[in-house]
């Protein structure tokens, strides 16, 4: 199958010419929760693209991902160290507040309180002035090329509103009050809340005032939980939703084969990987003691190059993946297509097991989480038989994923030889993966989190200390390339593919398939 | 009586007590809710801060004692996923819950005892037997194969049924019942059928079992010596003697269901306890499994209590409070 | 209630005879000397042979059985052996089907496992699993329950709360102490021979409240009816008044929830694996299967769920059969 980077797919021609007056529901239903409404609480992208209906920050993104115009204008770098932001006018919030430079400004602190998950959305001495009431500048204390990267989910709030209600503050975690935000939302986007149960159902109407043009013919919308999937996959056949998120990927073909529905497919941001422990001196839950195996590169590649990822593509994926040679989607790095993965031969494996000291193999346990990743646990059925062939004995601990971040993330000092994880780049940018991926750590996790093997090179440490300053794109990229390529020829982190968007959609609804999975609604046009 | 009742009482808070001690010894090992709660660019230092906001570095004993501490005053926290005070999430959904239960319970009881009978009277007929081979395929198909099962014959297949929710509810207070709109009591049918299938099977079972034994005593013999009829027998003499092992039973499977009415919930989507109790599990949401937790414990006091007492109702012989025999 | 007086041993005729209806004697219940005797003694291989039904769920479950623990020997592949897997072979149909191998009867699953082989091997888990974990239930459950009824007072009130804190913990949640506590305690413990004891406990201690309560409320009847006060009168150890006297009349119900949690104990198993407490992913039992073969009930791969599934029903079925008739055949008050 082929990816696009956005699907636009227009199941049947549509006749728009319906009355605009006549009641359409859109109803929807995705695997996960929508809890609290206060988006500065969970950074995750299912919860921040429902509120991105509400909700709006300074910029958006648009179909293709490119950063557009939202609540600002327009903006401009006055010097590297100046971000110049002019303010849409006339942009009222839903409870009918007036927006300003103000709002932004206590946005800016909000995201910035205790109970914020998002502070990592600008530099923490960065500073906002206001120029005007429809004037912004922020000021930095050195250069950032991707400063409004991730502003299109930074959202707006009410300074009225908030402090009227009592909402200054993200909530906190040890909170013993709740926050207003927790059940209420008020933006300025072109839906608002009418009824709010987590975990449940939601329940959006149109915001009459908005301030653009609607590019949907919707008046209401329903959200609701559906976690098993067999459930989901029903509830679309029987026409009780009309879109709904994931598709299971072997259902994809049950759902095509219904005239009602289909599938619109697309590729993922998120790259799911290997780790293997490089760090410790002994290999843990291991019968090779004294050593590590992993420590040895040819080991590492022995590994990677055991892996048919081919064969996991087509049977464990469904042909819902894209095989990747690089930690980050294609999509996010414009030099991705230089690299090309280690082939697939067992023979050129077992040669380097043997160059390694290894020629009878060892055994080791595989971490994994069985519900965190499209088909996690499979993929790493698969790897187990597949290292089989090389005499890795594998033995699988397949768990669920507060278990897994748990046992093999910094909590118990990454208790684990091998595992699997995913991971999205929340910039869209190939420095976040540079650092949280393959940078040096501690023991303690200190440097690169999420570095779950501990694989370090100094070399990698450097480079990325030079990319998150440099604000020429060529030459950034050309480093960013060095060090994905240290990574490539010592395996550190072993790539193995980007997974696969699959939305169920009835044939009624016309909607927009983002990258970044984020459901939009404000694209949607039903019939 | 009364006595009887305080006892019990005072019995209930030294087994949440004991409940509370153990789920806060369990909670080490169900995972890292810090993980759950935070982005994946959030800070290794913000990380630990929230895990010592949270009390997770403290000792098993301290935590234990802040919750008796909280809990003490109905203050069961806030849940790290939902963000809402637990005690707000458990009374949202435990109406959903107890309906389902209880009519599940309901089908269970009114299917199970007839045919309990029934195959214990005519033992041998080959209605008896359909009713057995039938009855035992709620409990050697899982649940969740059952459930999913049912929503592809009467909601994909035949749409005549919804595939998952509750449908329209209707608030009294808190209270949203389901019971009273068309589409809230369709999309009761399956999940109850689906939850009270195991039980059905379970009740016909014990039914026949017990009446195989009660028909054969003398007493009944006696009966019907005396010349009764068939139906004051078997419904007025020997039925009732089956009761105490199915009272305990039901008892104990209703509280079962109310409690754990985990796959059900899952499957039909249903909005209530169980499938609440199940996220806070894979997410490991302290504050929502700690409060649970001493919910259940206090029902299942409660209902071996009514129990006990329903005992004494059937079977004057028994003894169970004032002193041991 | 006096006991069974001779002249009604012999049923009147309304009452319907069943065929392994033991000729009528002449012994009170109750008072019947030994219960090992009973066991070996003829009436019950007559009774058992003079139903049909009996004898082919008794073959049934041999041959499941039997199979299940020969696996190693008649099974066409190793299903644990990952080397011999292939992932090119998986989502195989049966050979009847169109696309199918000869090589695997029944298919494949999503890992290229031989479905058959995979339920030979998983058979035989999943029953030694519930086998195990029902009998300790019972064990447990049967001694606490006649303890409590029969004793009453404090040890009643001590038992029964311990029993309602352990119904407030699901199996889920007692699995996952077990195994967290397991692993504190044998630091260096192999995690396989491990993970079946931790299983067995789990699932044994979450249902053994159910045995306990029900042969209390029994106990509670039997106690006070008046061959257990002549038997405590004349001196008899309150031992041997519980185990001889009363256990006889909790038998009934004991089995019908014996029979039917063993085939809950299986599926509870499945459930487990999905924790990470149960047994690995790569040595599927029984309930794992069905559990895997659910996720492709839509995409078509039917064979992944139906032929584990109907394997289960079968075992529970023939299982349940030969409860029915092992509690009629003991059962005094049936004779």
């Amino acid at each position: 199958m082929t990816f696009r980077p956005l699907a636009v797919v227009s199941a049947l021609v549509l006749a728009l010419a319906a009355t605009p007056a006549a009641a359409k529901t859109f109803r929807y239903a995705f695997q996960g929760d929508l809890n609290a409404l206060d988006p500065y609480t969970l950074n995750e992208s299912f919860t921040l693209g429902a509120l991105g209906n509400v909700m709006e920050g300074l910029t958006k993104r648009d179909k293709d991902l490119k950063i557009i115009p939202a609540l600002a204008e327009r903006w401009e770098v006055i010097d590297p160290l100046k971000w110049r932001f002019y303010l849409r006018k006339g942009v009222k919030f839903q409870g009918g507040e007036d927006f300003t430079a103000d709002d932004v400004i206590f946005s800016l602190d909000r995201m910035r309180s205790p109970g914020s998950q998002i502070k990592t959305r600008a530099p923490a001495d960065m500073k906002a002035v206001k120029v005007d009431d429809y004037t912004v500048d922020f000021v930095l204390t050195s250069p950032n090329p991707i400063l409004h990267a991730e502003w299109d989910t930074w959202y707006m709030f009410s300074k009225k509103w908030a402090e009227a209600n009592g909402a200054t503050q993200a909530q906190a975690a040890q909170a013993s009050s709740l926050n207003p935000f927790a059940l209420k939302a008020n933006g300025t986007g072109p839906f608002m809340i009418v009824s709010h149960e987590p975990g449940v159902k939601t329940v959006f109407k149109v915001n009459p005032n908005w301030w653009g043009k609607p590019e949907h013919n919707l008046t209401d919308v329903i959200f609701q939980t559906i976690k098993s999937d067999a459930t989901r996959v029903a509830a679309l056949l029987s026409g009780d939703i009309d879109m709904m998120d994931p598709v299971p990927v072997q259902d994809i073909e049950r759902v095509k084969s219904n005239p009602n529905v289909t599938v619109l497919t697309g590729a993922e941001l998120r790259t799911i990987f290997l780790n293997l422990d490089s760090m410790r001196d002994e290999l843990l839950y291991s019968n090779v003691k004294g050593k590590n195996p992993f420590k040895d590169a040819r080991v590492r590649k022995a590994v990677y190059q055991a892996i048919d990822m081919e064969a996991i593509h087509s049977k464990v994926m469904r042909g819902m993946s894209t095989n990747s040679a690089l930690l980050i989607s294609p999509l996010l790095y414009a030099r991705a297509g230089e690299f090309k993965r280690w082939p697939y031969d067992i023979a050129a494996a077992k040669k380097l097991m043997g160059e390694a000291g290894y020629p009878n193999g060892f055994e080791v346990t595989l971490d994994c989480p069985n519900d965190r990743y499209v088909n996690d646990e499979g993929i790493c059925q698969a790897v187990a038989q597949m290292l089989s062939r090389i005499d890795i004995k594998v033995k699988l601990n397949a768990m669920p994923k507060a278990k897994f971040f748990q046992k093999a993330g910094p909590t118990d000092k990454y208790d684990s030889s091998f595992n699997l994880l995913g991971w999205t780049p929340g910039s869209f940018d190939s420095w976040n993966v540079i650092a949280n991926i393959i940078g040096c750590r501690d023991a303690d996790g200190k440097g690169g989190t999420f570095n779950f093997g501990g694989y370090c090179n100094q070399k990698i440490e450097e480079l990325g200390r030079n990319i998150l300053v440099e604000t020429d794109t060529t030459k950034r990229d050309a480093m960013i390339a060095e060090a994905f390529k240290i990574n490539h020829e010592e395996a550190g982190v072993l790539p193995l593919h980007q997974q696969a968007l699959a939305w169920g959609v009835s044939k009624k609804v016309e909607i927009v398939q983002r990258a970044d999975n984020q459901i939009l609604f404000y694209w949607v046009k039903m019939q | 009586m009364l006595a009887f009742a305080i006892r019990r009482l005072l019995e209930a808070a030294i087994v949440m007590l004991t409940v509370a001690l153990l789920a806060f010894v369990l909670f080490r090992f169900v995972g890292d809710p810090v993980n759950q709660m935070v982005g994946q660019d959030t800070s290794l230092e913000d990380r630990m801060r929230l895990r010592e906001e949270l009390g997770l570095n403290d000792a098993v004993i301290v935590q234990f004692a802040r919750f008796v501490a909280g809990a003490a005053s109905f203050d069961f926290g806030i849940s790290y996923q939902m963000k809402q005070p637990v005690t707000a999430i458990i009374a949202e959904r435990a109406p959903a819950t107890i309906e389902l239960a209880l009519v599940a319970a309901l089908f269970a009881v009114s299917l199970g005892i007839p045919m309990g009978v029934y195959t214990g009277i005519h033992r041998d007929s080959w209605l008896s037997r359909v009713f057995l081979a039938v009855s035992l395929i709620g409990i050697s198909l899982p649940t969740f194969l059952i459930g999913i099962f049912l929503i592809y014959v009467f909601a994909v297949k035949l749409g005549v049924l919804p595939s998952f929710g509750r449908g329209e509810v209707v608030r009294f207070g808190f209270w949203r019942t389901g019971l009273l709109t068309a589409s809230g009591l369709k999309a009761l049918i399956l999940p109850a059928i689906t939850l009270g299938l195991f039980q059905m099977t379970l009740v016909t079972r014990l039914v026949r079992a017990e009446m195989l034994e009660v028909l054969r005593t003398d007493y009944i013999k006696f009966a019907r010596a005396r010349g009764l009829s068939k139906r004051a027998i078997n419904f007025g003499h020997a039925l009732k003697n089956t009761l105490v092992p199915v009272i305990t039973v039901i008892g104990l499977q209703l509280g079962a269901v109310i409690a754990f009415a985990i796959i059900t919930e899952t499957v039909f989507q249903w909005p209530g306890m169980g499938l609440m109790f199940i996220q806070a599990v894979q997410n490991a949401d302290i504050p929502v499994m700690a409060a649970y937790l001493m919910l259940v414990a206090f029902l299942f006091v409660l209902i071996n209590f009514l129990v006990d007492l329903l005992y004494v109702r059937v079977d004057p012989r028994i003894r169970i409070y004032g002193r041991g025999a | 209630m006096q006991d069974a007086p001779e002249q009604f041993e012999t049923p009147p005729a309304s009452l319907p005879r069943t065929a392994q209806q033991p000729p009528a004697r002449l012994t009170p219940a109750a008072a019947e000397p030994s219960r090992l005797r009973r066991f070996l003694d003829s009436d019950l291989l007559h009774s058992f042979l003079r139903s049909k039904l009996v004898v082919l769920a008794a073959i049934l479950t041999t041959l499941l059985v039997g199979a299940a623990f020969l696996a190693p020997v008649i099974a066409p592949h190793n299903p644990y052996d990952l080397k011999s897997l292939s992932l090119l072979d998986s989502n195989l149909p049966p050979m009847w089907e169109q696309g199918g191998e000869p090589g695997y009867p029944l298919g494949t699953d999503d890992q290229g496992r031989d479905i058959l082989s995979t339920i030979l091997y998983g058979t035989r888990a999943s029953i030694l699993i519930g086998l195990a974990s029902v009998l300790l239930a019972i064990a447990i459950g049967l001694s606490a329950g006649l303890c409590a009824g029969y004793a009453g007072g404090r040890i009643d009130a001590l038992i029964m709360r311990i029993a309602d804190v352990q119904l407030t913990f699901p199996a889920i949640l007692t699995a996952l102490l077990i195994d967290g506590v397991a692993i504190a305690i044998f630091k260096t413990y192999d995690l396989d021979a491990a993970k079946f004891g931790i299983l067995v406990v789990a699932i044994g201690l979450s249902f053994w409240v159910q045995y306990a309560r029900t042969v209390r409320g029994v106990t509670l009847v039997e106690r006070n009816k008046e061959y257990v006060q002549a038997a405590r009168l004349i001196g008899i150890s309150p031992f041997k008044i519980m185990f001889q006297h009363i256990l006889p009349n909790v038998l009934s119900p004991v089995l019908v929830i014996a029979t039917i949690n063993l085939a809950l104990a299986i599926i509870t198993e499945a459930t487990l694996s999905f924790l990470g407490v149960g047994l690995p992913a790569t040595e599927p039992s029984l309930g794992t299967m069905i559990q895997i073969g659910n996720r492709y009930l839509f995409s078509g791969s039917w064979w992944m769920v139906a032929f584990p599934g109907l394997t289960l029903a079968v075992l529970a079925l023939a299982v349940n059969l030969l409860g029915d008739w092992l509690r009629d055949a003991l059962n005094p008050k049936l004779r």
